[in-house]
């Protein structure tokens, strides 16, 4: 019954499907950005409007990225990832500021590694304070929504406080390093630089969880634990490293995703993660609990609603996502890539 | 009898304030399928997941090769060699067929001259080994399940109730590859209620009533005494003959 290495053909590569997956909800996107066209009337405003909406999507799915899985492997509400957001930012903040050298100079490459800097900073801060968070306030509350949700609360009203106290409880100003300022014209249409920086950023960390997701050993794990995780320890795996993994992970990325929201808006509050939180529950409940792919078409439609209506009609911006959430469930009561459960 | 490989000493198991196992004895001859029977609730789905670690004792010894486990993580006891089919097949629906083989494979990718034999028990999983495992059937999801759990050589195989809701041309097939694990000298504990399928595989028999083992013997004994079956099951099991 055994064979050498060499005979062994089936990897993880080989087990990926072959049955094409559901691309309906992939239509919403060309869909909404296809309704808005008449309406905004302009087709240089229409463009505009859309890339500014990939370039906020994707922010918003990179700090919406780790909570889904979070959510969807753990059965944890973690009400604090608000935190993460803010902290990092604020780390960003600090570390830009100390080379004011890399982020002043007329040199692109030196704006990016000064930026780069500040991002793995705000990365590396967020993932410990993210390891602290999940042994010392998750861990004795797993199964319990309803402390889940208080004990997390409680620990973002502490995390803002705490910056507060250490950054003082005035706004900061976050000014684009000096190349990242501006826009290039195609045109009448004008996109900004930054915007294009965010798209990219959001592409890559899309990219590097869908190839982790389906192509190791490490990414069924965390799908197969997000549907059972009873199962995944009855075949001989220590889930609880696995919850500290992606938890470490993604609030992680809601540091990244918090330097690149702070630089977007160019200033930043001890509340700017509370002020997201609210969009990236609506792109999770959206994309499906735990659904990755999900997240990722449920941020662009998120941000596109926004913008669009942000333009059209200010004032019912917020509720229109709400909308676009009703709309959805309605559809699909589970979201839009469902996440089998037991 | 062969020299046990799974034995339970006075096990007790509370869920909540529900005392379901009330002193279990049970012993698991190597290389033998034994079968647990007993009506609905008598403890039997709880056994397993008792020695499985997933419900811990809060009593008594599990000693699996001579080695205590009761308590121990559920990780801890799969590493050791237990495999573990339950009731409601956990397979992952959003993984692949072969998705789901590689990830039960803890040593590495999956044994090719072993997964051949696999196909040759279910040959379904061949034809569907790309496709996720939620387009599968019931039957198919159930071979799914066990195929997960031989897909390395395992000790002992814990299996709740393979035949519930399966179509019986399934089950024909099932009893099949039972056969061929059993000839492959395979350990077996299987909580089975279909009496036909439990006999035709079983060698030795314990029967469950109330959290405890009220009956010991030899599947043999058991089959050949419809007194006995009576009494101790039934007419639960005229009705899965």
């Amino acid at each position: 019954m055994t064979t050498t290495a060499t005979e062994q053909s089936t990897t993880v590569d080989d087990a990926r499907p072959a049955t094409p997956r559901d691309r309906l909800p992939l239509l919403l996107v060309p869909l909404l950005a296809l309704i808005a066209l008449p309406l905004i009337g302009s087709p240089t405003t229409w463009v505009t409007l859309t890339i500014a909406a990939l370039a906020m999507g994707m922010m918003i799915f990179v700090i919406s990225s780790g909570l889904t899985l979070v959510f969807g492997l753990m059965d944890v509400l973690n009400f604090g990832h608000g935190a993460f957001i803010a902290v990092g930012a604020y780390v960003a903040m600090s570390v830009l500021a100390l080379f004011p050298g890399l982020t002043q100079a007329s040199s692109l490459p030196l704006n990016l590694a000064g930026l780069g800097l500040a991002t793995f900073a705000a990365m590396l801060v967020t993932g410990l304070l993210g390891f602290a968070f999940e042994r010392i306030i998750i861990r004795p509350v797993y199964g319990q929504h309803l402390k889940q949700i208080l004990i997390t609360t409680g620990g973002l009203i502490v995390a803002e406080q705490m910056i507060h106290v250490l950054w003082g409880g005035d706004q900061k100003p976050m000014p684009l390093p000096a190349g990242l300022r501006g826009a290039f014209t195609f045109g009448d249409v004008n996109i900004e630089k930054f915007r294009i920086l965010a798209v990219a950023v959001g592409l890559v960390v899309f990219a590097t969880i869908s190839l982790v997701l389906n192509r190791t050993k490490l990414g069924l794990l965390i799908r197969a634990g997000v549907e059972n995780r009873e199962m995944v320890e009855a075949l001989g795996y220590r889930i609880r490293r696995l919850f500290t993994g992606v938890f470490v992970a993604g609030s992680a990325l809601a540091g990244l995703g918090g330097t690149l929201w702070a630089l977007y808006r160019e200033t930043l509050t001890a509340a700017i993660g509370g002020e997201v939180i609210v969009l990236v529950f609506i792109v999770i409940i959206i994309g499906g609990l735990g659904s990755v792919g999900g997240c990722f078409i449920g941020s662009i439609l998120v941000a596109m609603m926004a913008n669009y209506t942000g333009y059209l009609a200010p004032k019912v911006a917020l509720a229109s996502n709400i909308l676009l959430m009703v709309a959805i469930l309605l559809w699909r009561p589970q979201g839009l890539y469902p996440v089998a459960k037991r | 009898m062969a020299d046990p490989l799974l034995t339970l000493a006075s096990v007790h198991t509370h869920i909540g304030q529900y005392h379901i196992l009330q002193g279990v004895d049970l012993t698991v001859p190597t290389g033998e399928v034994t079968v647990l029977l007993g009506r609905n609730g008598a403890g039997k789905t709880t056994t397993l997941r008792t020695i499985m670690g997933l419900w811990p004792p809060s009593a008594g010894r599990i000693a699996f090769a001579g080695q205590p486990i009761g308590g121990l993580p559920p990780p801890d006891i799969a590493r050791r060699g237990i495999a573990y089919v339950p009731e409601q097949m956990a397979v992952f629906s959003d993984l692949t067929v072969a998705e789901n083989m590689t990830l039960a494979a803890l040593a590495g990718p999956p044994d090719t001259a072993r997964l051949e034999w696999i196909f040759g028990l279910f040959p379904a999983l061949k034809k569907f080994w790309r496709s996720p495992a939620g387009v599968l059937s019931g039957g198919q999801k159930q071979m799914l399940a066990i195929a997960r759990a031989i897909v390395e050589p395992r000790a002992l195989l814990l299996i709740d109730e393979p035949t519930k809701g399966i179509a019986p041309a399934i089950i024909e097939s099932m009893i099949a590859a039972f056969a061929e694990l059993k000839r492959a000298n395979t350990t077996i504990l299987l909580v089975e209620q279909n009496f036909r399928f439990a006999s035709s595989l079983g060698d030795t028999v314990a029967v469950m009533d109330d959290g405890r083992i009220v009956h010991r013997g030899t599947m043999g004994d058991l089959a050949a005494d419809s007194v006995l079956q009576s009494r101790l099951l039934g007419l639960s099991l005229d009705a899965h003959a």
